[in-house]
């Protein structure tokens, strides 16, 4: 067989594996970091320190019937949660995990990142309309619109970065970060002493887009339950349901890891040594526990809220960071 | 509804909210015209859980009626046994000894600070804050598990009788309610800092929901809802019953009248119910706890009887009619909330969703207690 058909199957089998595996772990930690804030201790029967729960809950979404409510647009019904995961899978082919852990090093790897995100929101749309639930279509316009007013800031504070790393591919934004945290793009003292003050400016700004671009917590409102019950997914039973909620997952991986490469150091050790996909795991489960850290903290945000901190606060901030970046690079 | 016709031009659409919904905290159904996130009608729909506790007391004898008053507000169930004793004991001239009315007190402001802190979890619930209820939950416990001890039960209490107590209360009782209310004095500031002084939380409530004095009075709100709006009043103040006017405590009051004036009353109603909690057990008298001559069958004089009580969630009110024989001739409850709640179609209207659902919350709604 051709050596680069045999390369692209493997690739395919390995990062579908890493995103259930990924989500099965992150619904057992989501769980456990709940529980643990909550003063409970969580799933704990299913396995050592309840580690099978997820696979558990797997089975059971899967051996559940899908129901199709009736008045829905059936194909689009049954196309949305596919849509979910699909964008979410295919970002996963540009993340580079360590210098030689990447399905592909693609020179625009940011920009196709960002690309094949923005689909996400389609599948939201998709599965709110054709529900045929009052609750799913509003919670789809709220999806919507929440989408569009923080890809905005999120992509100005991509922007930033670029200008400062100067290349769209992913690898080399964190080979750029090599040998201890002072190189990262976060603090970066040992490179541009002006860019201290604004990296932490947009490392904050991204990961506040990224976290209301994955419908988390608190910027849920797209399945606000005290609202509207459970949003866009509240018609869905199933793997149906099951598929939404791996996409979730999945979105903030993809959502932290960004976060780690642009920022962090992607798989760069914070003092210079061994650096490896360990490091770049630990960094993105650091984050990811900051993202669920935050949903059992805060409570909900309204709608209107949250538009008015994207237009009048995160959009503004984000355009004068990026101008001010590109003057103190001209500058220092 | 001629309004409706109106607003068809602008694509309204009618939304029910309940009665499976989880923010209407039980089988109320909210029916609303909705014109995209904006509320433009919203209607109760009561009567899902009606059980007709009213006509229930007319058909049995005076003392059966007691555990049904467990049932109307499950939450604060205490207050109601104490509303619908005291106006069977003004009907039929039943002395209570001091020693059982401390107690009532007593137990009745700790099933207060039960409700409130309840309330407080839910309403974080209602506003996306899973949290709180966990925490709220573990003080609340606390409580249930003393009440437990001298009640026999842990919600639908049935323990008030005509005349006194079904029980006395015993030493370990007082100990653990001392050591609460120490607890729970160290707890509160935790409240305040992690859920009151949110940011996100504060921008929710202030401003949401706004009531002012004179909608209070047409409505007939009583509770920390009105005491939100600037209304002082108390029915433990101004209505002096049981050994209140021997307590020393204040009624907080706010007269900002927004969703967070609500939730400050609740909060500070809290700590003035452990003052009397603390008052009570300090000075609990010694005595008997039941009134010696209470007749085995109860036939009050014929007359018409009303005592209202301030329970958790507003002003209770029994009214009793005897016509001399072992029923009565008639019994009427004032549910606070059934009051409160009418206020949500006014209030509703013009705001969001997620704003209904922040005032729905403030107003405390225990449904069984508005459909009875």
């Amino acid at each position: 067989m051709n050596p680069e058909i045999v390369r692209v199957l493997g690739y395919i089998v390995a990062i579908i594996a890493f995103v259930a595996l990924n989500a099965a772990m992150l619904v057992w930690m989501e769980r456990k970091v709940a529980g643990h804030i909550q003063r409970r201790i969580g799933p704990k029967e299913v396995g050592p320190f309840g580690l099978l729960q997820s696979f558990a809950d797997g089975i059971k979404l899967m051996t559940k019937q899908l129901i199709v409510p009736e008045g829905a647009d059936v194909p689009l019904f049954k196309v949305a949660p596919m849509l979910v995961m699909i964008p979410a899978v295919m970002c996963f082919v540009t993340i580079p995990f360590s210098e030689q852990l990447a399905a592909r090093n693609i020179n625009v790897g940011l920009l196709l990142i960002f690309a094949i995100a923005s689909i996400n929101v389609f599948a939201l749309l998709l599965g709110g309309w054709a529900s045929h639930n009052k609750y799913a279509v509003i919670s789809a316009a709220r999806a919507v619109s929440q989408n569009v007013a923080y890809e905005i800031p999120m992509l100005i504070t991509a922007i930033t970065v670029v200008m400062f790393t100067g290349t769209m591919n992913l690898n080399e934004i964190v080979m750029g970060q090599a040998g201890g945290f002072w190189h990262w793009n976060i603090l970066p003292i040992a490179k541009n002493i002006g860019m201290v003050v604004l990296m932490p400016v947009s490392f904050l700004i991204f990961f506040i887009c990224s976290m209301a671009e994955t419908n988390r917590a608190p910027f849920d409102l797209g399945e606000a339950e005290s609202e509207l019950v459970a949003g866009f997914h509240t018609e869905y039973s199933g793997m149906g349901f099951g598929l939404f909620f791996l996409g979730e997952y999945a979105n903030v991986f993809i959502g932290c890891s960004l976060a780690v490469i642009l920022f962090l150091g992607g798989w760069q050790c914070p003092f210079g040594l061994f650096p490896g996909v360990h490091w770049f795991l630990l960094k993105v489960y650091f984050l990811i526990f900051v993202v669920m850290w935050a949903r059992w903290t805060f409570p909900r945000t309204t709608f209107y809220g949250l538009l008015n901190l994207s237009w009048k606060i995160l959009i503004p901030v984000s355009l004068f960071n990026l101008v001010l970046t590109g003057a103190f690079i001209k500058v220092f | 509804m001629i309004e409706l016709a109106s607003d068809k031009q602008k694509e309204t659409f009618v939304l029910n909210m309940g009665p499976q919904h989880p923010a209407t905290h039980g089988v109320l159904r909210v029916k609303l015209v909705m014109d995209g996130e904006y509320i433009v009608e919203a209607e109760p729909v009561l009567g899902y859980i009606h059980r007709m506790h009213e006509k229930m007391g007319e058909n049995r004898n005076w003392a059966q009626f007691m555990p049904n008053t467990g049932r109307l507000d499950y939450l604060g169930a205490l207050s109601y046994n104490h509303g619908y004793a005291a106006a069977v004991e003004r009907a039929a001239g039943i002395e209570v000894p001091e020693r059982a009315e401390y107690i009532r007190v007593l137990t009745v402001e700790l099933n207060r600070i039960s409700s409130h802190l309840l309330w407080m979890g839910a309403y974080l619930l209602d506003l996306g804050g899973f949290t709180p209820l966990l925490y709220a939950f573990d003080d609340r416990e606390k409580i249930l598990d003393m009440l437990e001890r001298v009640t026999g039960s842990r919600l639908t209490y049935c323990y008030f009788r005509f005349g006194g107590l079904y029980n006395d209360v015993d030493e370990q009782f007082i100990g653990e309610v001392k050591a609460f209310v120490a607890r729970m004095r160290s707890r509160l500031p935790m409240y305040h800092t992690l859920v009151t002084k949110n940011v996100i939380l504060m921008e929710r409530l202030k401003g949401i929901g706004i009531i002012d004095a004179d909608m209070c009075r047409r409505y007939g709100v009583t509770g920390p809802v009105a005491r939100g709006s600037g209304i002082n009043f108390d029915v433990r103040k101004n209505e002096p019953y049981s050994v209140y006017p021997e307590f020393d405590f204040d009624v907080p009051v706010y007269s900002e009248g927004d969703s967070m004036a609500r939730y400050m009353v609740r909060m500070d109603e809290i700590e003035q119910s452990l003052r009397i909690v603390e008052q009570a057990v300090n000075r609990l008298p010694e005595g008997p706890v039941m009134a010696e001559k209470v007749p085995k069958v109860l036939k009050p004089p014929k007359g018409d009887y009303y005592h209202a009580v301030e329970a958790a969630r507003g002003s209770f009110g029994v009214r009793v009619v005897s016509d001399g024989t072992n029923t009565p001739y008639r019994l009427k409850l004032r549910s606070p909330t059934f009051s409160n709640l009418s206020l949500l179609a006014e209030v509703a209207r013009g705001v969001t969703v997620a704003d209904a659902v922040a005032f729905m919350g403030s107003l405390d709604l225990v449904i069984p207690e508005i459909d009875r």
